[in-house]
């Protein structure tokens, strides 16, 4: 006596076969709709921003009249900020990442720490812009400028940071710390010289991906109060300055349509940098990332 | 163990293990483990799986606090010196004591830089004798002659026995005094089998050597004592030939007649 019904089966295959296809179906239709979305906007931005995309705009200030507008100063404040953004996050977590991976205990107020950094990264960015205005801004006297505002999106991609390189650290394998540790290796040479190495490539693309977060960032910088037109370069660290976002969302704020394709073509360099950047982070991952 | 007590005499003890107890949380994992661990002899660990025999020769250059549930008591001496005293440097014990484990794991470097991988890190920088460390621990672990003109590849595109025999080299790259070995050969084919067990008895001219096997022949073929361990705790210790031809506990004999394990 069989406990398997073998006509049972027989009756149901074409029911399961049949549910598969479906839902075959139903998935490539999500993935469709994506990339429909994303191919409608490429393809606005584009056909609206060539037209005001040439080499004035790139070095000239930004006008009143929408034919003489330009990016400079929009893109000079965006790589001034990065210029304090990626060194003071990128030290700050990959220190916290190695301190919570290697050196922590596993007790309450780690896992406390630890559950906090995810929250962190879940906060929206316009809280950041009050804490950098409340804290940076106005209690440290930083004023309105780049200091203030690198500072900020510091904080807000922290957690990124964070995150992505306690992952890596985690994926090297436990044999490695053995081998080093069992030659007499401290801790610190440990995580220097096996970890690290390892580790780097994993690092550097969640580091990437966390400073295009920040480039494309326009909410905490308003509330730090950026400024939205301004017709000189910032000197130092201390000046005021705009960013690229700003720039283009104080454009699409015009009444006249013609500032509109203006902030079309801001659109279409902020992603070519974007895109630039994202895929030095592929780069990264594929030409480093070791195997064991 | 009286008996075997006495004979253990004969060479200078290099470790000397005493009412060691381990415990992994509530798992009682070693229990009042006492024996002395002879110099320039190569001592066989054996006995079935769970038994603690890796406990142990982790407990021996204080890899097992990497665990982080781990309590301990009794004391292991290491040259007449408590190791787990508070005061005792865990990298200067690893310095003297090398360990190869069950897998190779070298690092994802070249050959070379596997192998000085020990020395820099206590500070060695010239490059004459960084070379001259290379060649000779290599040599020493038979192991020269197939790599010695790719030195600079990785590590990695070598076989699972080159692979052991490097992580050997690399550690008799820091000349330590005792070499831990935790199953060695179980990850290799025969042939890298033998070569590192003719290797072993060559070692031990030179280093003191621990070695934990869960195959029996093997035991016998290249150690001078053997411990059996079972459920945690040391059931016999002796010469390996007494052991295997004369066992004086029942269960060692079970054990070494393939009774059980």
């Amino acid at each position: 006596m069989s406990s398997i019904d073998k006509q049972l089966i027989q009756r149901q295959m074409g029911k399961r076969t049949f549910q598969n296809k479906l839902l075959k179906a139903l998935f490539f239709m999500c993935i469709v709709f994506s990339i429909l979305v994303l191919g409608v906007l490429i393809i606005r931005v584009i056909t609206q921003g060539f037209t005001h995309l040439d080499w004035d705009f790139l070095t000239s200030f930004a006008s009143r009249f929408p034919e003489e507008a330009g990016f400079k100063a929009a893109i000079v404040g965006s790589l001034w900020l990065m210029v304090i953004v990626a060194p003071v996050s990128i030290f700050l977590g990959v220190g916290t990442a190695i301190y919570l991976e290697e050196y922590a205990k596993d007790n309450r107020f780690t896992r406390f720490i630890q559950m906090n950094i995810s929250n962190l990264a879940g906060v929206p960015s316009v809280v950041f812009g009050l804490l950098g205005l409340t804290f940076f801004v106005r209690l440290m006297e930083m004023g309105r400028s780049i200091m203030a505002g690198g500072l900020t999106l510091s904080l807000l991609i922290l957690p990124i940071i964070v995150v992505a390189a306690q992952e890596a650290i985690r994926s090297v394998p436990n044999d490695q710390y053995e081998a080093s540790f069992a030659m007499g290796a401290s801790k610190w040479q440990t995580v220097r010289r096996i970890v690290l190495p390892s580790a780097i490539p994993g690092i550097l693309t969640g580091s990437i991906l966390a400073l295009s977060r920040a480039i494309g960032e326009t909410a905490p910088l308003l509330m730090i109060g950026a400024l939205t037109f301004i017709a000189y370069l910032p000197e130092n660290v201390w000046d005021g300055f705009t960013v690229m976002p700003i720039q283009i969302f104080n454009w699409t704020g015009r009444p006249q349509e013609e500032f509109h394709l203006v902030a079309a073509s801001g659109i279409l360099v902020l992603l070519f940098l974007l895109i630039i950047m994202n895929s030095i982070a592929i780069y990264i991952r594929n030409k480093f990332s070791k195997r064991y | 163990m009286a008996q075997a007590q006495q004979t253990a005499v004969k060479h200078d003890a290099i470790y000397s293990v005493n009412q060691f107890n381990l415990w992994y949380g509530q798992d009682h994992a070693l229990k009042d483990v006492t024996f002395d661990i002879p110099q320039n002899q190569v001592t066989a660990i054996i006995g079935p799986s769970g038994c603690g025999k890796s406990t142990f020769i982790k407990s021996l250059n204080r890899m097992v606090e990497m665990v982080p549930v781990v309590k301990m008591a009794g004391s292991i001496n290491y040259k007449n010196k408590n190791i787990f005293d508070p005061k005792y440097q865990v990298e200067e014990l690893r310095t003297n004591v090398g360990m190869v484990f069950q897998k190779p794991n070298p690092f994802p470097k070249s050959i070379y830089e596997n192998v000085v991988y020990g020395p820099k890190i206590h500070g060695i920088k010239d490059k004459q004798t960084l070379d001259s460390i290379v060649e000779k621990s290599l040599k020493s672990a038979a192991l020269w002659d197939e790599v010695k003109d790719r030195l600079h590849e990785n590590a990695f595109g070598l076989s699972g026995g080159q692979q052991q025999r490097l992580c050997i080299a690399r550690s008799l790259a820091i000349e330590p005094d005792v070499i831990l070995m935790d199953e060695p050969t179980s990850a290799l084919d025969p042939i890298s089998t033998l070569k590192i067990e003719e290797l072993v008895q060559s070692l031990k001219e030179e280093y003191s050597i621990v070695i934990v096997t869960h195959n029996m022949q093997q035991a016998a073929r290249i150690s001078d004592k053997t411990a059996f361990f079972l459920n945690g705790e040391v059931i016999e210790y002796d010469d390996t030939n007494q052991l295997f031809s004369n066992p004086s506990d029942q269960r060692t004999e079970d054990y070494i007649t393939g009774r059980f394990g």
